[in-house]
């Protein structure tokens, strides 16, 4: 029976059903737990990466190590990516959730296995971080505690995809799915093909674990984790890409640039993003360069290009709304005059800008044969994922967070003057975190080291430039604000739910939502959807500066053998 | 009225009929990494040669 109670949000008009709203609610509550928890961990990390504190031993530092990634990259995104697939499909379709006790059972797997998985790594014995590469054996719950997320996440996966043949079906929208639920359908394909990686190499290293298999090839290992390890930062980027186009339209009002050019580039991920995976193994021996540069040049380059139409039409619709609403002198007035103080507006830009110059340009120059060598396995490659999965995803979460917690709770945010400001401490915190680690990993610093210094080696030594050190001390800095900007977001976020004014049935004083723009509105004062002068000559300061640091990195590569 | 189901149908171009379709999203998003990253990479680390 309760099966088909909804409500209607008077603040939005979106219907939620019952049981898929306690469901989006107990996901995105779980999310936010693991990202305090992986956040915590990340402090530690940093303060051990700073050699003037060290705070860690050897063994408790690849401990936390293991903590840190696997609760921030693997259980905070997708508890948070499962509550955001529960939202695309039933509220914005507005139909019921199809079989929300299997969602409860999915949701349950991921709690055991994600409680499973601290327990078993504080306990001493899995220090193998995020990767588990064989033959560096954890203890076997380990394995298992993945396995069990992995499973209910997949379940997650699949009663999204029956809630689109519910809605379907029921006739609850005509026409095309919306974009944003476009842009969760191709996060949740990513993810099945994730999740089916993740069983395919983590069953077998289970039985390994168990004694029941005898031996692991090492290189198919690599392989097939990455497909497991890699796409699942993809699905982050499809679900923090379809994030940006909800806020732009929910804040202003604005429609796609081109509904037709957004939902291919949401192909070419599904077609082309998860072959980036082949970057991790670059310098693998094994796999051969025929197979290494077609993914990583020719298919790669496709969902690049992917995410330059993203990262072009997002703001561009924005511009478009915005001078469609009057705000149309100069090149970058309608930008000035958007809702800075709002953090659903300036997370989502900061995510959008640190995505595409630090994450997306990075990401590229790591993807390339011969200039990856440079910096493969040092300490750029967290420098990079952490521009694209914490300041392009979390940060686009977060923003996404504020908007959900008055229509999803119906509590009103606390602390709004923190609120505020949260965005750009955490904003500033994590551009530096990225940054310095690139920084510190262009000088050679390996990524997975304890200590620079070799202490404990039994007379190791490499003598890294000073340089090195100044950047792992301005990212030790780094982390410490960026710590403090979470740790605000999950302070707001919390104290909300639990102390936020309840707003009931009543619609908020502010409203929460922009009308969309009419074609009238677009068509005044000669404009148009298409005029979007600000955001080409934003595209095109981003052309430069991809331009100049990929000759930078050839250039640098160029150094470091001499011809004749 | 399934008449003009059809038609209708009929009038909507191929493409999106590609995208209106989760189920071959899926198919595809999963067959053009299992093909080109995994059966391909696993085919070349499986003929090594054994020394």
């Amino acid at each position: 029976m309760s099966n088909n109670i909804f409500r209607t949000c008077p603040d939005t008009g979106l219907k939620f059903h019952g049981p898929a709203e306690t469901l989006m609610k107990v996901n995105a509550v779980a999310a936010v737990v693991f990202l305090l928890v992986g956040g915590f961990y990340g402090l530690l990390v940093g303060l051990t990466r700073w050699q003037a504190v060290h705070l860690l031993e050897a063994s408790d530092f690849y401990m936390v190590l293991t903590l840190h990634g696997i609760n921030v990259l693997i259980f905070w995104m997708i508890f948070f990516e499962i509550a955001v697939l529960y939202f695309c499909s039933s509220v914005l379709l507005g139909c019921r959730l199809a079989t929300p006790k299997w969602a409860w059972v999915g949701f349950a797997l991921m709690v055991i296995g994600a409680v499973m998985n601290n327990v078993i790594v504080l306990q001493g014995s899995s220090s193998v971080m995020m990767t588990s590469y064989v033959p560096m054996e954890a203890h076997p719950l380990f394995y298992l505690s993945l396995i069990l997320f992995a499973v209910g996440a997949l379940i997650g996966c699949f009663v999204f995809f029956g809630t689109l043949v519910i809605a379907k079906a029921e006739k609850t929208y005509e026409g095309s799915v919306p974009l944003v639920t476009f842009g969760a359908i191709t996060a949740a394909v990513i993810a099945v093909f994730t999740i089916v990686s993740g069983a395919i190499v983590l069953l077998p290293t289970f039985l390994w674990s168990v004694g029941l298999v005898g031996e692991i090839d090492v290189l198919a290992y690599r392989l097939i984790w990455w497909a497991f390890g890699h796409s699942s930062q993809q699905i982050n980027v499809a679900a923090h890409v379809s994030v940006w186009y909800a806020i732009v339209a929910i804040l202003f009002g604005a429609k796609p640039l081109s509904e037709k050019v957004s939902r291919t580039a949401f192909l070419m991920y599904i077609l082309f993003l998860q072959l980036a995976s082949v970057h991790h193994l670059l310098v693998d021996p094994g796999v051969s360069s025929n197979f290494k540069m077609f993914n990583t040049s020719y298919a790669m380059y496709l969902a690049v290009m992917a995410s330059m139409v993203h990262g072009l039409t997002v703001p561009g619709s924005m511009e478009a709304a915005q001078r469609a609403r009057g705000h149309t002198a100069g090149l970058f007035t309608w930008l000035r005059k958007a809702p800075w103080g709002n953090p659903t507006f300036s997370g989502m830009f900061i995510s959008l800008v640190g995505f595409g110059f630090l994450g997306g340009i990075t990401g590229v120059v790591m993807g390339a044969e011969q200039i990856n060598i440079l910096v493969h396995n040092t300490l750029y490659v967290p420098g990079h994922f952490h521009a694209t999965v914490v300041l392009g995803s979390t940060m686009a979460f977060m923003a996404l967070t504020y908007w959900l917690v008055p229509i999803l709770f119906r509590r009103e945010i606390v602390m709004k003057g923190l609120a505020k400001w949260q965005p750009y401490i955490f904003g500033l915190g994590m551009s530096g975190v990225a940054l310095f680690l690139m920084g510190a990993g262009t000088l050679g610093v390996p990524r997975r080291h304890w200590d620079i210094g070799f202490a404990g080696t039994g007379g190791m030594t490499h003598e890294f430039p000073a340089a090195a050190y100044t950047m792992l001390a301005l990212n030790g800095l780094s982390v410490i604000l960026a710590v403090a900007g979470g740790a605000a977001f999950c302070v707001i976020i919390v104290g909300s739910l639990l102390f936020g004014k309840k707003l009931g049935d009543q619609p908020m004083a502010e409203p929460c939502i922009v009308a969309p723009v009419t074609d009238e509105e677009y068509n005044a004062n000669g404009g148009s959807a298409y005029a979007i002068p600000g955001t080409i000559v934003l595209a095109m300061i981003f052309f430069a500066s991809f331009a100049l640091y990929y000759f930078i990195n050839w250039k640098y590569l160029a150094e470091t053998w001499g011809i004749g | 009225m399934s008449d003009q189901d059809e038609t209708n149908s009929g009038d909507v171009p191929m493409m999106q009929k590609l995208l209106d379709n989760p189920f071959l999203l899926l198919f595809l998003g999963v067959a053009s990494p299992a093909v080109l990253y995994l059966a391909w990479g696993i085919m070349e680390i499986v003929t090594i040669p054994a020394r």
